[in-house]
């Protein structure tokens, strides 16, 4: 029960403060580039990889991990921004932020998964 | 008051995404990823059709619009999971699991995203 609880508080501020950055990046940066998604995923994957390779308790990453970080990036946003791309006949932002949020995504949760050893 | 919204429907869409990790769990031994991967497949579907759908037609309000995509189908799937999982399938050497990971999300989520895009595009045009 404690557990879906923790979930349940990650994912209600994961939520908001991912609507909070896209919201601003919208207002700050307007771009038919999808910079917001791009940057929460992104921060999300170094971050996560942080929380998993200090390997903190389970309590943390389900709170931290299941919760905050699952809701703080998402999928179906990215998917769905680049049918809209694709639909606007943009190949070229198509390619750079498909290829943009896989490597980087990867890359950084790899950078976060070792960051400990710079300490 | 939106933003209480979003989070509330956050909450749900991560325990939604939680309850198939717990439940795929007991039921698949597989080092593949397949609860994140069902998540975001799923949601990619549900994310696409309700772009067309309902946000398009101006059916329901902002504040409403925002809590079902941004917050249900945004936080029940994830983008930073898939990335660790991707480096924990390496790490392991499990070099064949993650690109199969990698290219099924990669191809699932879009063929799903516009599935959904489709569906609701043509809801859309028989009710004009």
């Amino acid at each position: 029960m404690i557990n879906v609880l923790l979930v349940a508080v990650g994912g209600f501020f994961g939520a908001i403060t991912r609507f909070t950055i896209s919201g601003w990046v919208k207002a700050y940066v307007p771009s038919l580039f999808p910079y917001g998604t791009l940057f929460v995923n992104i921060c999300g994957s170094f971050l996560l990889g942080v929380l998993i390779g200090a390997d903190v308790e389970t309590v943390w990453k389900l709170l931290v991990g299941v919760g905050f970080m699952g809701a703080f990036t998402t999928f179906s946003t990215f998917k769905v921004e680049v049918i809209a791309l694709i639909e606007k006949r943009s190949w070229k932002l198509v390619i750079a932020y498909v290829s943009v949020s896989y490597i980087g995504g990867i890359i950084f949760a790899y950078f976060g998964y070792y960051f400990k050893l710079i300490f | 008051m939106i933003y209480v919204f979003v989070g509330l429907a956050g909450a749900l869409g991560a325990l939604f995404r939680y309850s198939i990790s717990i439940s795929t769990a007991s039921l698949w031994f597989f080092p593949f990823p397949l609860a994140t991967l069902l998540a975001n497949i799923i949601g990619c579907f549900m994310l696409g059709w309700f772009t067309t759908r309902i946000m398009k037609q101006n059916k329901v309000s902002k504040p409403l619009a925002a809590a079902m995509g941004t917050g249900l189908i945004g936080s029940f799937t994830t983008f930073s999971t898939f990335s660790v999982e991707t480096v924990m399938l390496l790490e392991e050497k499990l070099i064949i699991t993650a690109l199969l990971y990698v290219v099924s999300s990669f191809i699932g989520g879009l063929l799903f995203a516009w599935f959904g895009y489709q569906l609701g595009r043509r809801r859309e045009k028989s009710y004009d």
